[in-house]
């Protein structure tokens, strides 16, 4: 293979290469220093002038005298089934003193997209345990539903309590988690390796860990290779997949620099203007195949700045994904844990998954008039804060108590508290009933007669 | 044809590519590399050309050789586009997994139509018969619906000569002319052109779509121009697909441009076992479908929305009444932005291009409702949705979009965050097609229709601002009168306006049961008013129980006994309340 010692500039991530035989877009290139160290980089613009190569690890030690190498093909990772159990770096090496991973077969990260007439429609129920979600924000198979959240929050508690519970009712076939760290805190690692280790969970995953102090640019191919092996477990494997990846805020600033470092004209916030096209290529990375057995579930974290929702991380996020559990602040305060704001959260195939037959007939209805009662009972807090309690409507008063309820029983619970959708949907209507059943106008009759505990209770 | 000519590959940056050595006009289709990814000529810079490519370009290299078609970007248009599912540049999307599996991979084309399948084709004139350009000459009933085989409109037209009865493919001469011309099955469109028409006419019909919100206080005309922008998860999509699926169109153009997978796959999974309200045909057999998603090439983003077009004129052109759905314009215009970048063209605001305006309104121009070239009426309904970013309505695209169309319907994320579906803001959205429209609702639904109309938004507009008041002191503080209105609205609001795009009644309501549905609302605020006025505390007159049953009319299919009990229940219990005074 031809080295090149034509390096002309070198600019943050980015080496650019001059007079070259022809190179092709996005091909693999090794970058030899004069120590001997080999860095990895990926072709970004190639012409017969100039070749710009964009380089996963620091160009500290890269100069005019390094040695370039162009490896004629994109990038590729080795799969294989023995992955599982295996804790690698963010640009796929081992790192936990194991083997290298010798390849049942070669991928390129990249992932084509999946032809939509091919997919199958997501609707199989995943019980996470966990009332906000599984009674009012379902997830389920092939979905890819964010955690929104914000720093210093718990979402790391949340992804590690659903990784741990979520499960399909009445299923027993292989599951699998792919966890790919970007940029998160040593801290951080201990806290998610520390779980799986205690759940025995590591022997069904996949780590991938690109920490805090490693390449901020490696972070661009860390997502991949998990996707890519998520793909291949799901897809070739038959695996069910659950693919958390953490954090996608540090993703989205790695995208920002590369794209200062090629002086792009920037968008919002100095984001390059395709993120969002760069997002979908990771997020719509989730699915089902028809006539495939497995499955890529996809839960990513990321921390909206400043708590903004309509910051671009989460904005364009949010316009890709099928939903997102919003973690919030003050009820984080108000020592409530989970601390999901059930409000701007939202699963967009949830009704797909819920209902007779899936979960039960009722559960729709109950979430959304939890959903309406929530929703006014926590308007009228502004209004107490003004004019007083006293001053409320008998009704008023009732939904303003019912969203104390709805806070400290059905979102408030335990980190090893794993309640089944029957629990959560009848902890709903034990809060409902302490409306005026004449509120409950989202309801049908016939299910108030079947569910309500007033009714209920005559029954039994 | 203007023949081919070669060229090579000088750069390759992203999906645009340079070449040098090529003669080519703009918007030229070309085949880039060895492996020949369809490509379209998008500037030319001395000997350079310059060419965004419909397919990835990883690992093509400087030195692959370019060749020019010499054609434009076109698409076919004929029998068979029915219940297809295509990419942005009209490939098969089912032949395309034939082809390569599960995953869309680059360098295989699929033609639009089969060439293979023979059609029954019915001729509608004879020999001797004039057809000029735009004419039916035939037909092929496809699935419930008719394709009109037409001479297409760049032909000179003249005298049949000889037209057959049969089956045929689409590439099989079915008509001679006089002229010289053969007419085939198939005729092929560029799809940046326009395809003409007679004449653009006042459109003064509306498209019923089901929708309370829509059809009751902002319609849009059939041939009109409609724009929903709205935050994620405000319910964009969700709306578009209950067009899709319960607007009176004949025809339904769908695009997905730059959207999600599985949105697509929903369409293709449920359409086929939904019935048109009207045909109680399935609804798929009406529908053509654009899938160009998110993480598929932004070239072919770009392309989708004139395939889709195109397409919907094709449907036009033979007297239909075609509704097409862009889902969503801003990934469009973000698709322009991206090709304009790597352009190194002079960006305008937020790095759009500066023609950003100039290509929604010729985009949207290509709606209406016309004389086809036959004489015969069509029409096509455009609704764009819109994605602003962090859900502000100031940016770019909305704002332009705004000054083009006619109906503006808002989504609110607050209104989405309590679950109030279809989240469109009531006081922020509008349509410019009342009074065009106001006839034909005063002959088809009721005289007092547009009355009622009005009535309703002036209610909706007194509670918005008696909220501000509530806000500060407390309903029980307002006037009785106000009390009574605050709860008349309420009414509007969960019964009329709320509407469960999920429930398998109220996901469509005729425009009889809208009319019924508002006018026991506006009975009970009669009631409620005279009631007030001879003296009955406004406490006894919002709890009145009669209405409690009102909100199940939506979910009842067979309501017309039920509504008919409810406002005489209505009207016994007022009775009861004055007598107990
Ligand atoms: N009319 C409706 N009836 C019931 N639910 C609705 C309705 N409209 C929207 N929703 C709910 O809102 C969710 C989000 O709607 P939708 O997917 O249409 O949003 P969107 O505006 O297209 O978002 P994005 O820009 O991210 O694509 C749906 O999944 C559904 O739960
Ligand atoms: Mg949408």
């Amino acid at each position: 293979m031809k080295e090149y010692r034509t390096i002309n500039k070198i600019a943050g991530p980015l080496v650019f290469v001059e007079k070259t035989e022809p190179v092709g877009y996005e091909e693999l290139v090794n970058i030899v220093q004069s120590d001997g160290t080999v860095k990895r980089g990926q072709v970004l613009d190639t012409s017969d002038e100039i070749v710009v190569v964009q380089v996963f690890e620091s160009t500290a030690g890269i100069g005019r005298d390094s040695g370039v190498r162009f490896t004629g093909e994109t990038i590729k990772m080795p799969v294989s089934k023995d992955m599982l159990g295996r804790i690698l770096s963010g640009s796929g090496k081992p790192k936990d003193g194991g083997p290298e991973i010798v390849a049942e077969k070669r991928l390129d990260i990249g992932g084509a997209a999946i032809n939509p007439y091919a997919r199958q429609s997501p609707e199989d129920f995943i019980q996470t345990g966990i009332s906000t979600i599984d009674a009012t924000n379902t997830l389920v198979r092939g979905q890819k539903l964010p955690i929104f959240s914000g720093s210093g929050l718990p979402h790391n508690e949340i992804a590690l309590q659903i990784a741990r519970q979520a499960k399909v009712p009445g299923s027993t076939e292989e599951f699998a988690v792919v966890f790919a760290a970007m940029g998160i805190t040593k801290e951080e690692e201990n806290q998610f390796m520390a779980d799986f280790e205690r759940t025995g969970a590591l022997e069904h995953a996949v780590v991938f860990l690109n920490l805090a102090d490693d390449p901020a640019v490696e972070r661009i191919i860390t997502p991949r290779l998990a996707l890519t092996t998520a793909e291949y477990l799901a897809f070739e494997l038959g695996y069910h997949v659950l693919v958390i990846l953490t954090d996608m805020t540090n993703y989205c600033e790695a995208l920002r620099q590369i794209g200062a470092a090629r002086e792009e004209v920037p968008g919002r916030r100095g984001y390059p203007g395709y993120m969002y096209t760069d997002l979908a290529s990771l997020y719509e990375r989730a699915g089902l195949i028809k006539g495939e057995k497995g499955s890529v579930t996809q839960l990513s974290i990321l921390t909206m700045p400043g708590d903004d929702i309509t910051h671009p991380i989460p904005d364009l996020s949010g316009y890709i994904t099928e939903g997102q559990i919003v973690v919030n602040r003050d009820l984080h305060r108000k020592g409530i844990y989970p601390p999901i704001n059930v409000l701007p959260s939202l699963s967009r195939l949830m009704n797909a998954g819920i209902g007779e037959g899936k979960t039960r007939e009722d559960h729709k209805k109950v979430s959304d008039q939890m959903y309406a009662g929530y929703a006014e009972g926590n308007d009228l807090r502004g209004l107490v804060a003004i004019v007083g309690k006293d001053a409320l409507s008998e009704r008023d008063q009732l939904l303003l108590e019912f969203a104390d309820h709805f806070e400290n029983r059905f979102v408030r619970q335990g980190h090893d508290e794993d309640r089944s959708i029957e629990e959560s949907l009848d902890l709903g209507w034990e809060l409902l009933a302490t409306l005026p059943e004449e509120l409950l106008v989202r309801i049908d009759r016939d299910l108030i007669r079947k569910f309500h505990p007033k009714y209920r209770s005559k029954e039994a | 044809m203007k023949g081919e000519s070669k060229g090579i590959l000088k750069r390759i940056s992203g999906p645009v590519v340079t070449a040098v050595g090529l003669e080519a006009h703009m918007y030229d289709v070309v085949q880039v590399g060895d492996e020949q990814l369809m490509g379209e000529v998008i500037r030319i810079e001395g000997d350079k050309t310059i060419i965004q490519v419909y397919e990835n370009t990883s690992g093509i290299r400087p030195g692959e050789p370019v060749s020019n078609t010499g054609l434009s970007l076109a698409v076919e248009l004929g029998p068979g586009l029915l219940t297809s599912i295509y990419d942005g540049i009209q490939r098969p999307l089912e032949v395309l997994v034939d082809k390569m599996g599960n995953f869309i991979e680059r360098g295989v084309t699929a033609p639009g139509l089969s060439h293979d399948k023979k059609w029954d084709f019915k001729p509608l004139v004879k020999a001797g018969d004039e057809a000029a350009p735009g004419a039916i000459i035939g037909e092929v009933q496809e699935t419930n619906i008719v394709t009109r085989i037409m001479v297409p409109p760049n032909f000179k037209g003249g005298v049949v000569k000889e037209i057959k009865s049969g089956a045929f493919t689409v590439d099989e001469v079915v008509c001679t002319l006089d002229s010289g011309e053969d007419v085939k099955m198939m005729q092929v469109w560029p799809v940046r052109v326009p395809r003409p028409v007679t004449e653009k006419m006042n459109p003064d019909i509306p498209l019923v779509t089901g929708q309370r919100i829509l059809d009751g206080l902002f319609p849009v005309a059939k041939g009109g121009t409609a724009a929903i922008p709205g935050p994620f998860g405000s319910g964009k999509t969700v709306t578009q697909q209950a067009l899709a699926k319960w607007s009176d169109a004949q025809i339904v153009v769908y695009i997905g441009c730059g959207e999600r997978g599985n949105e697509m796959t929903e369409v293709l999974t449920e359409f086929p076992g939904l019935e048109d309200p009207k045909s109680g045909k399935p609804l798929m057999e009406r529908t053509v479908l654009i899938a160009n998603t998110s993480n598929m090439p932004v070239a072919a983003r770009e392309a989708s929305v004139y395939t889709g077009i195109t397409i919907a004129e094709y449907f036009r052109d033979m007297g239909y009444d075609v509704s097409l759905m862009a889902d969503s314009t801003s990934r469009w215009a973000e698709a322009m932005r991206e090709i304009s970048s790597r352009l190194e063209e002079m960006p305008g605001e937020e790095g759009y291009p500066a023609y950003l305006a100039a290509r929604l309104s010729e985009f949207y121009e290509r709606a209406g409702r016309v004389e086809t070239l036959n004489g015969d009426s069509g029409s096509v309904t455009v609704i764009g949705a819109v994605s602003p970013p962090g859900g502000d309505f100031s940016e770019p695209v909305t704002q332009n979009t705004l000054r083009i169309v006619k109906c503006f319907w808002a989504l609110d994320a607050k209104l989405s965050q309590r679950r109030h579906f279809p989240a469109i803001n009531w006081l922020n959205s509008y349509s410019l097609y009342l009074d065009t429209l106001s006839k034909w609702y005063d002959e088809n639904v009721s005289p007092e229709w547009n009355g009622l109309r009005t009535w309703a938004m002036e209610i909706l507009q007194k509670e918005a601002e008696l909220q501000e008041i509530v806000q500060l002191v407390g309903s029980d503080a307002l006037p009785d009168e106000e009390q009574v209105t605050i709860e008349v609205a309420r009414m509007l609001r969960e019964i009329f306006l709320q509407q469960n795009a999920f429930d398998p009644v109220d996901t469509y309501c005729s425009m009889e049961k809208q009319y019924d549905i508002m006018v026991a609302i506006k009975l009970y605020a009669d009631l409620a008013y005279a009631a007030l006025r001879a003296g009955v505390a406004p406490g006894r007159i919002v709890t009145i129980t009669a209405k409690n049953d009102l909100p199940q009319i939506k979910f009842t299919q067979d309501y017309k006994a039920d509504i008919e009990a409810i406002r005489k229940a209505m009207e016994a219990e007022f009775v009861k309340l004055r007598e107990a005074l």
